[in-house]
């Protein structure tokens, strides 16, 4: 038996690490970060996040908090989405770009108040973003990347009544509204934000705090069947619901309009990095977009399997798997933005043969309602 | 299938385990393989009569994770494959050493066993390397 070889460097680890060695988690390197990749198994951690809950440890993500009277004016010129729609409590997904318009990162932003914002920026780009952000340094602006803090995802339809379980009475959030709470005498962060699909939680902040976190909410969780939750069902499920994973699914060779990130660039709010770029793509036409797929035979799409269209290459598969869900092979890639439509019938390269496919709507799987 | 003894299994560097019953070897993967696979999802099973020599690839088998080359641990041609795993292929992770065989081959030289682990120096072998 062979495998492609896991990437080796020096990893971080999470305050969350004896916890996962102590619940039989098998580790993984993601970007540098020792973190597991399942517990149980990936099918059965995506299953309890789809029916019950399931409960991440996201440390990797990074936290920089942007802070000071200036901070929205700041922000507004480096980021795509409009800052002025971002209310005290909430929250604002958005892209940011480089002059070119290409993509650094995707991420959250979290308005705490009107001078105070917190970033949640991917692990891989976050010492990039950090000093993105210092570089590009304006007027009454404060910007502190929160190295040591932790944070987790409490993910599942029964997410809201196991967080409720923990915190008593505890916030009323709206869906992707962001809180303060003090736990155990420690100042959190909790948003009703997550990479699943699924409703649920997201708390960051001190290491201290999200280990006391995760030890009550996996405790109360239990009986409705919460799960802790590995990268692999992390991957399984943000794919069905057609997320992107930045690094593979978007880069800086790839601007917020090809991404399918174009909800996100707001064109009414006026100047900002990239702005110019995104424009002429705009008037240009955009020529390759991503677009989900799924497989109409059986076989699983890799990251870098071709693309093709009467034998001829039209892309390559930037993300892939099998969909417990949906009991067959999904993915996403760039293609001619004239075949990015619903039902266009392609071929995916898997193991040197061509494989049935076809263009489907993101998200892929959608949760019965 | 009865409860295997391990001890009557012999061991591939590339993680096959095969158990021979008089000229045939029925082929699976360890134990320690399926928790590196994780959950199994497809398994494309060879055609039968399959002809193979020892450390050829002999199928692959998918996991949600990434797709893995299963190798001849001796030379031999496929006379029986393990069908159930096309409709149950987490079989493999559940039990690796019995429901979860792959495949069975006729033996074309036994004397290639001698190139194999014991259980036990696979064991060692997982652990040091060696």
């Amino acid at each position: 038996m062979t495998a492609n070889a896991a990437a080796t460097t020096l990893p971080k680890t999470s305050p969350l690490q004896n916890l996962h060695q102590a619940l039989g988690a098998r580790m993984m390197d993601f970007h540098g970060w020792m973190l597991p990749l399942q517990y149980t198994g990936i099918l059965d951690e995506h299953w309890a996040v789809r029916r019950a809950a399931g409960l991440f440890d996201i440390s990797h993500m990074g936290q920089i908090e942007v802070r000071g009277g200036e901070a929205r004016t700041f922000l507004q010129g480096l980021l795509t989405n409009d800052l002025h729609r971002l209310i005290d409590g909430g929250s604002l997904y958005t892209a940011m770009c480089n002059e070119q318009g290409g993509i650094l990162d995707d991420l959250f932003v979290f308005g705490l108040s009107a001078t105070r914002f917190l970033l949640i920026v991917n692990a891989a780009t976050q010492e990039q973003d950090y000093r993105w952000l210092v570089s590009h340094h304006q007027g009454a602006v404060e910007i502190l990347h929160r190295h040591h803090h932790a944070a987790l995802a409490l993910q599942g339809p029964r997410a809201a009544a196991i967080l409720k379980a923990v915190t008593g009475n505890g916030p009323k959030l709206a869906h992707h509204a962001v809180t303060e709470v003090t736990f155990q005498g420690i100042p959190l962060v909790v948003s009703r934000t997550g990479y699943t699909g699924e409703d649920g939680f997201e708390v960051f902040g001190p290491a201290p705090g999200i280990v006391e976190c995760w030890r009550g909410l996996l405790q109360a969780g239990e009986t409705a069947g919460l799960r802790p939750a590995g990268l692999g069902s992390r991957d399984t499920l943000r794919l069905e619901v057609g997320y992107l994973l930045y690094g593979q699914d978007a880069d800086p060779r790839r601007t917020p309009l090809e991404a399918s990130l174009g909800w996100v660039v707001k064109w009414e709010k006026g100047e900002f990095l990239g702005r110019s770029a995104l424009a002429a793509q705009r008037q240009r036409g955009v020529k390759e977009r991503l677009a989900g797929f799924q497989l109409l035979e059986r076989g699983i799409p890799r990251s870098g399997c071709r693309l093709l269209m009467h034998d001829q290459p039209i892309g390559v598969v930037t993300s892939g798997t099998f969909s417990p869900c949906l009991q067959r092979g999904i993915g996403m890639g760039y293609v001619p933005a004239s075949l990015a439509t619903p039902g266009t019938t392609l071929a995916v390269e898997i193991h040197g043969r061509p494989h049935p496919a076809e263009i489907a709507s993101l998200p892929l799987y959608r949760r019965p309602t | 299938m009865p409860t295997v003894s391990l001890e009557t299994l012999r061991f591939a560097k590339t993680h096959e385990w095969i158990r021979l019953a008089g000229s045939q070897g029925t082929i699976g993967i360890t134990d320690h393989a399926q928790h590196e696979v994780t959950d199994v999802v497809y398994v494309e099973l060879p055609p039968l009569g399959k002809t193979v020599k020892q450390g050829d690839e002999c199928l692959t088998i998918e996991s949600v994770k990434a797709a893995f080359s299963i190798y001849a641990p001796v030379a031999g041609n496929v006379v029986q494959v393990n069908s159930r795993l096309l409709k149950e292929p987490g079989l493999i992770n559940q039990s690796p050493y019995e429901d979860g065989w792959i495949v069975t081959l006729e033996v074309e030289n036994p004397e290639e066993l001698a190139d194999l682990m014991t259980h036990e120096q696979y064991q060692t072998f997982i652990t040091t390397g060696m």
